[in-house]
């Protein structure tokens, strides 16, 4: 199974999980069934059932822009992450 | 890739004094008497005195960067002093700018500093960053990030950059002429409220020390132009793991500011951009502190002693409430829960809310509004302002 890195920002949403298992062919399959596993996860994903602009997801060094978006394929042994934007200094 | 290394600029010496001071910079062969020069005659200017501006500034003096330049308004308070190591005790209620400049003079008196109290705005920033050869990013909001970005593209500078949030940290160097900016990595800010501020979600001490540290390597990496620098590659830090990731940036070739066909060819509103102000204290990153209906500390104090019946509802997480704590506060649930709580809040009772400072709690009475509460308010500055102004035996955090 892949998985999936989630930012610090993020894992209030993720009962404090940094690492989750995600199941899917694409990543917009994985990013489903990872609001599926952790609901309250589902609105800073996702807007109108999109993926929200600000949120960046790579697959391994990739950002998945640069690849074929939410339909890049991910492969069994994938680690996906997810880059938050912070602005603390 | 690679920065070509030129040479120092002509007519730049260095003292016997600088001679000793630099030695050890002067005998690796990567630095030497001509990229001592080179840091001579850099100028650097860093955003912000904070986190991140406290090691940076430091450590760009102790090199011999020969002129730094500072940008920052806020005056030197206790709770900076567990990561603004530029700043000692004796500075509390000093500027900023003040106490950072005497401590590095007194680093190196070699150098020159020079100071900007005033926030980095639309209208100054093109001018001030038009005197400087590199510029780093140690500010603490998303308008004054993307304002330094986009005035970095504009005028074709480095934008070496670090952010910090809790645990974690980011740094690479933006250079547009090179490779991507900050808008084609995030081209969109995060809504208000989603991301809290460091003030609101905490920082590991340490932590911008070794982000700061990174983007000062990185800064004088640029100056002398050796080794690589980190353009197109994103440093991720995770200090609970003891982890760094790199991951690779892309140039967007339809970036607004930086792509083919750019839309953004002057500085715009990034307060109104970003739906956020700007301020470097800015406590909170909501915009619905200003929807939520409100209440004062001194009228929920009335009404406490009146016996008046309602929910006095505090958001903040159960780590906070070991810090102070309102002993008439009748629930506790933290904002993140709240929506699994509904049962436990009444709709025919009146609620006053409160978390830290007001922000959180602004969140949670929109969210409770949206869900058919209609005598729901929000308790405005927090525990924060009760301990203020009501209750001097608490403290402030
Ligand atoms: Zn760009």
């Amino acid at each position: 199974m892949a998985s999936i890195r989630i930012p610090a920002p993020l894992r209030a949403y993720t009962d404090g999980n940094e690492h989750v298992t995600i199941s899917g062919r694409t990543v917009d399959e994985g990013l489903r069934d990872l609001a599926g596993q952790y609901p309250a996860l589902e609105k800073h994903l996702f807007t109108d059932g999109k993926l929200r602009s600000f949120v960046n997801v790579f697959i391994g060094e990739e950002d998945i822009r640069f690849l074929d978006g939410v339909d890049t394929p991910v492969k069994e042994d994938d680690r996906l992450m997810i880059i938050p934007s912070i602005a603390g200094g | 890739m690679t920065i070509a290394k030129q040479a120092a600029p002509s007519g730049v010496a260095l003292s016997h004094d600088e001679i000793s001071r630099y030695s050890r910079h002067l005998i690796m062969p990567e630095v030497g008497m001509d990229g001592q020069r080179k840091l001579k005659a850099a100028s650097v200017l860093i955003i912000g005195a904070g986190g991140l501006g406290s090691p940076l500034a430091m450590y760009l003096a102790a090199a011999g960067v020969g002129r730094i330049g500072l940008v920052d308004y806020d005056v030197v308070d206790a709770s900076n002093l567990q990561r603004q190591v530029i700043h000692g005790t004796k500075d509390i209620g000093r500027s900023k700018l003040d106490s950072a400049k005497d401590r590095l003079l007194d680093i190196n008196p070699h150098i020159e500093v020079e100071t900007y109290n005033e926030p980095l705005t639309s209208e100054n920033a093109l001018d001030l960053f038009a005197g400087y050869d590199v510029i780093v990013d140690g500010t603490d909001n998303f308008p004054t990030r993307y304002l330094v970005n986009d005035a970095c593209v504009l005028l074709g500078k480095p934008n070496v950059y670090g952010s910090i949030f809790r645990f974690e940290g980011q740094a690479t160097v933006f250079d547009a002429r090179i490779g991507p900016c900050y808008r084609c990595l995030f081209p969109e800010p995060p809504p208000p409220g989603l991301v809290p501020s460091c003030a609101e979600g905490g920082v590991l001490g340490v932590l911008p020390g070794t982000i700061g540290a990174i983007q000062a390597t990185e800064t004088i990496k640029v100056i002398l132009g050796i080794g690589e620098p980190l353009v197109g590659r994103l440093m991720l830090y995770d200090a609970l793991a003891m982890r760094f990731d790199t991951v690779k940036l892309r140039k967007n070739p339809d970036c607004p500011v930086c792509g083919e066909n750019p839309t953004v060819t002057e500085l715009i509103d990034y307060e109104q951009f970003c739906g956020m102000p700007g301020h470097d204290h800015s406590e909170f990153t909501s915009e619905n502190e200003a929807l939520a209906p409100a209440i004062d500390v001194e009228e929920v104090k009335a009404r406490l002693d009146a016996g008046d019946d309602f929910i006095l509802l505090d958001v903040r997480e159960p780590h906070e409430w070991a810090i102070s704590d309102i002993d008439r506060a009748t629930h506790h649930i933290p904002k993140a829960d709240i929506l699994e709580h509904l049962g436990e809040l009444d709709t025919a009772r009146d609620i006053v809310v409160y978390c830290k400072t007001g922000g959180r709690s602004a969140d949670v009475v929109m969210q409770l509004k949206e869900h058919g509460y209609e005598r729901v308010v929000n308790m405005v500055g927090g525990i924060n302002a009760w301990a203020e102004d009501i209750d001097r035996a608490l403290p402030i955090y």
